[in-house]
């Protein structure tokens, strides 16, 4: 057997999709299937350079659709089978995951958003977060970890393994193009290492044993008969997937407890954000900043306490308002007035958003804050 | 003395009678696949997948372990468990529709890849569980709820040859045949043929099975058997089309176009009344 593939802790400079490929090694990830996208290909690259030395293995399938199925096949014979995609291939693996969500099978998908609809644009977008969120024809009980960095990309990748096989529910690292083909400083590590074991895998189906006569055998269906006995199944899915949300929700929040205008993102968009209420901040402007980690499940219990005391929620995202109503619906009936910064496709700067608010403050546009707010003036 | 009837021994008792209409061919297939199985010693090896279609009926079919899939992408779930297990033994099992339309993309790579996994397709010339609608392998001037008047070929094309299909774009180490049911032993024979080219990790392996569906072709017994092995066969050769190492009988290759110009066969596709309907999935 080959040494493991990270030894200890590494500091490393490399692309995300690099960074991908590296955690699934380090998660001891079994098996990739995937089918060439941009910007995820090189996820699939790297996978297929590094996996035989360390006696893994690649498929590559005839579309998306496959890429979906097979991982699906994968996972159920036991292994940490995984995928990755975009945009049109997104929408196809989608079908994949609706039984995922229907057999609890722990699938690990990473998406790197692109533009959309349709082909759009191979770069960068914010727009399959509905589709990451809720795709199918179901609930949308999956857990989806937005990331905005490469370490982000590193982290959660092994920790969607562990999410995906503890709880048994198709699990998304949702991150875009920017962070797939750019390169960042990021620490790789091995898993064990730092004490976090990986989670055990087992087959669902194909165990040992005579089926029959040794115990019983794997019937795994889909397909349900009455109303009734759907209602009975899906009833039983959603009870524990309200009962893991405290477990797996989370989110990052800076200066929001005197804060009165809130910058609201997730993914990459919340880097911008981010720096946008240091800036904020320094120019004596009461500024907060809260990024949902996991967007499904939302981390709405902890946004709606920041609603009662904010006096201004400012959405933004490259999407025209996807994050938009996970937060309408994580807050409804708070009355806090939302304010959005939407570029579908496009990716946005701190600065941007700290002229936004400035003009906000200002009164140049709808919305005029409450007077209380200092830092008039352009910055 | 009482008649105790032959069940194999990888049925599993507990889920018979079993769910598919009085005389349909499934049960038949799955008969021939369950004595295969026995006589090949691979109960506690094979991992079955069924597809959507009347081939659903058999999620709990066999002692062996099972996962029911989506339409069309039984092939993939299970290129997905051999690619991860390659000591199972994987068995994906479809009808015409789901094999040929909806995930011919999945046969034809699957097939192209040479993928270790045993496909079997129940052709029964219509999309069956959906209330009979025509399917790739519909006779040509046969009425389906979609082909009132029968099918046009010059609208709709000939019936897909699969096996030949499936034997023209795999290598050398492929296995491919059509049976029937109304010769099961043969098709039992195929069956085994398929599943050892598996266990000997030679390659891809398909049959098709002529079937019978006599909700949806509204026939009694004796001209379920009669379309059956009158008619199909016309269109469709029963034989293998390749065992490994050899290609055998070509001559399959253009029978459909041939036969649907003959006008006896014209005139008994249509005459296959059609009333009864099944329900959806
Ligand atoms: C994606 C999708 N499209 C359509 C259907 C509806 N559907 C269920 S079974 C079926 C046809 C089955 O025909 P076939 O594969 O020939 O199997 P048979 O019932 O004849 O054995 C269709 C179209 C579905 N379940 N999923
Ligand atoms: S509808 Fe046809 S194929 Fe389906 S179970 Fe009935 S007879 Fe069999
Ligand atoms: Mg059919």
């Amino acid at each position: 057997m080959a040494d493991k593939p990270i030894e200890g802790e590494k500091r490393v400079f490399m692309t995300g999709n690099e960074a991908v490929a590296w955690a699934a090694l380090a998660a001891d990830a079994d098996i990739m299937y995937g089918y060439p996208i941009t910007p995820q290909n090189e996820i699939m690259h790297y996978w297929t350079r590094l996996a035989p030395r360390y006696e893994k293995r690649f498929l590559q399938t005839e579309d998306e659709i496959s890429a979906g199925f097979t991982t699906c096949g994968g996972v159920l014979s036991g292994k940490r089978a995984f995928t990755a995609t975009a945009g049109p291939g997104n929408v196809l693996m989608q079908e994949a995951m609706s039984m995922a969500e229907m057999l609890r099978i722990p699938t690990v998908l990473v998406v790197q958003q692109r533009g959309g609809p349709s082909t759009a644009t191979v770069i960068y977008s914010q727009q399959e977060t509905t589709l990451t969120c809720f795709g199918g024809n179901g609930e949308g009980m999956r857990i989806v970890y937005s990331t905005s960095s490469h370490q982000d990309l590193f982290d959660y990748t092994i920790k969607a393994f562990n999410i995906a096989w503890k709880y048994r529910f198709p699990t998304f690292v949702l991150g875009d193009g920017y962070q797939a083909k750019m390169r960042e400083s990021l620490y790789i590590y091995d898993p064990e290492g730092k004490g976090m074991a990986m989670e055990k895998t087992m087959p669902f189906l194909g165990q040992e044993g005579m089926p029959g006569v040794d115990r019983e055998p794997a019937h795994l269906r889909n397909t349900y008969n009455t109303e009734e006995e759907l209602y009975a199944v899906i009833s039983k899915y959603v009870e524990e997937y309200n009962k893991l949300t405290p477990e797996v929700v989370e989110y990052q929040a800076e200066d929001t407890d005197d804060a009165e205008i809130i910058l609201l993102a997730h993914g990459i968009v919340a880097r911008a954000a981010l720096a946008a209420t240091r800036t904020l901040r320094s120019k004596g402007v009461k500024a907060g900043y809260f990024r949902p980690i996991t967007l499904r499940p939302f981390p709405a219990e902890q946004l709606r306490q920041i609603a009662r005391t904010a006096q201004k929620f400012v959405v933004a995202e490259s999407a025209q308002g996807q994050l938009l109503k996970l937060v309408q619906e994580a807050i409804y009936g708070e009355t806090v007035p939302l304010e959005t910064y939407l570029k579908p496709g496009q990716g946005i700067t701190g600065e941007e958003l700290v002229d936004f608010i400035d003009s906000m403050i200002n009164g140049k546009i709808k919305g005029k804050l409450n007077s209380k707010i200092n830092g008039k003036g352009g910055f | 003395m009482t008649v105790v009837p032959n069940m194999p021994k990888a049925w599993r008792k507990e889920s018979k009678p079993h769910k598919f209409c009085p005389g349909c061919g499934h049960g038949l297939v799955l008969k021939a696949l369950g004595e295969a199985i026995d006589e090949l010693g691979i109960q506690d090896r094979v991992v079955f997948g069924c597809d959507i279609g009347c081939s659903l009926l058999a999620w709990d079919f066999f002692n062996v372990d099972t996962v029911q899939t989506h339409h069309g992408r039984t092939t993939p779930v299970m290129t997905g468990v051999k690619r991860a297990r390659p000591d199972r033994i994987c068995i994906a099992y479809m009808g015409d529709g789901g094999g040929y339309a909806i995930g011919s993309q999945h046969l034809v790579n699957a097939a192209s890849r040479n993928e270790k996994i045993t496909v079997i397709l129940v052709n029964n010339c219509n999309y069956a569980m959906t209330g009979g609608q025509m399917a790739p392998t519909t006779l040509p001037d046969m009425k389906t709820e979609t082909t009132p008047y029968g099918r046009n070929v010059e609208e709709t094309g000939y019936p897909t040859q699969g096996p030949e299909m499936v034997a023209a774009i795999t290598g050398e180490d492929a296995y491919t045949a059509r049976g029937t049911v109304a010769n099961l032993r043969q098709l039992k024979n195929y069956l085994k043929k398929a599943l050892q080219n598996q266990m000997e990790e030679r390659g891809f392996s398909f049959v098709e099975a002529l079937s019978g569906c006599p909700t949806n072709w509204s026939t009694n017994a004796k001209d379920t058997w009669k379309f059956l092995e009158e008619m199909m066969t016309r269109f469709f050769k029963v034989g293998e089309v390749k065992t490994p190492g050899k290609e055998l009988g070509s001559e399959g290759k253009g029978i459909a176009r041939e036969e649907a110009g003959k006008e006896p066969a014209k005139e008994q596709v249509e005459g296959i009344a059609r009333e009864e309907k099944k329900g959806e999935e």
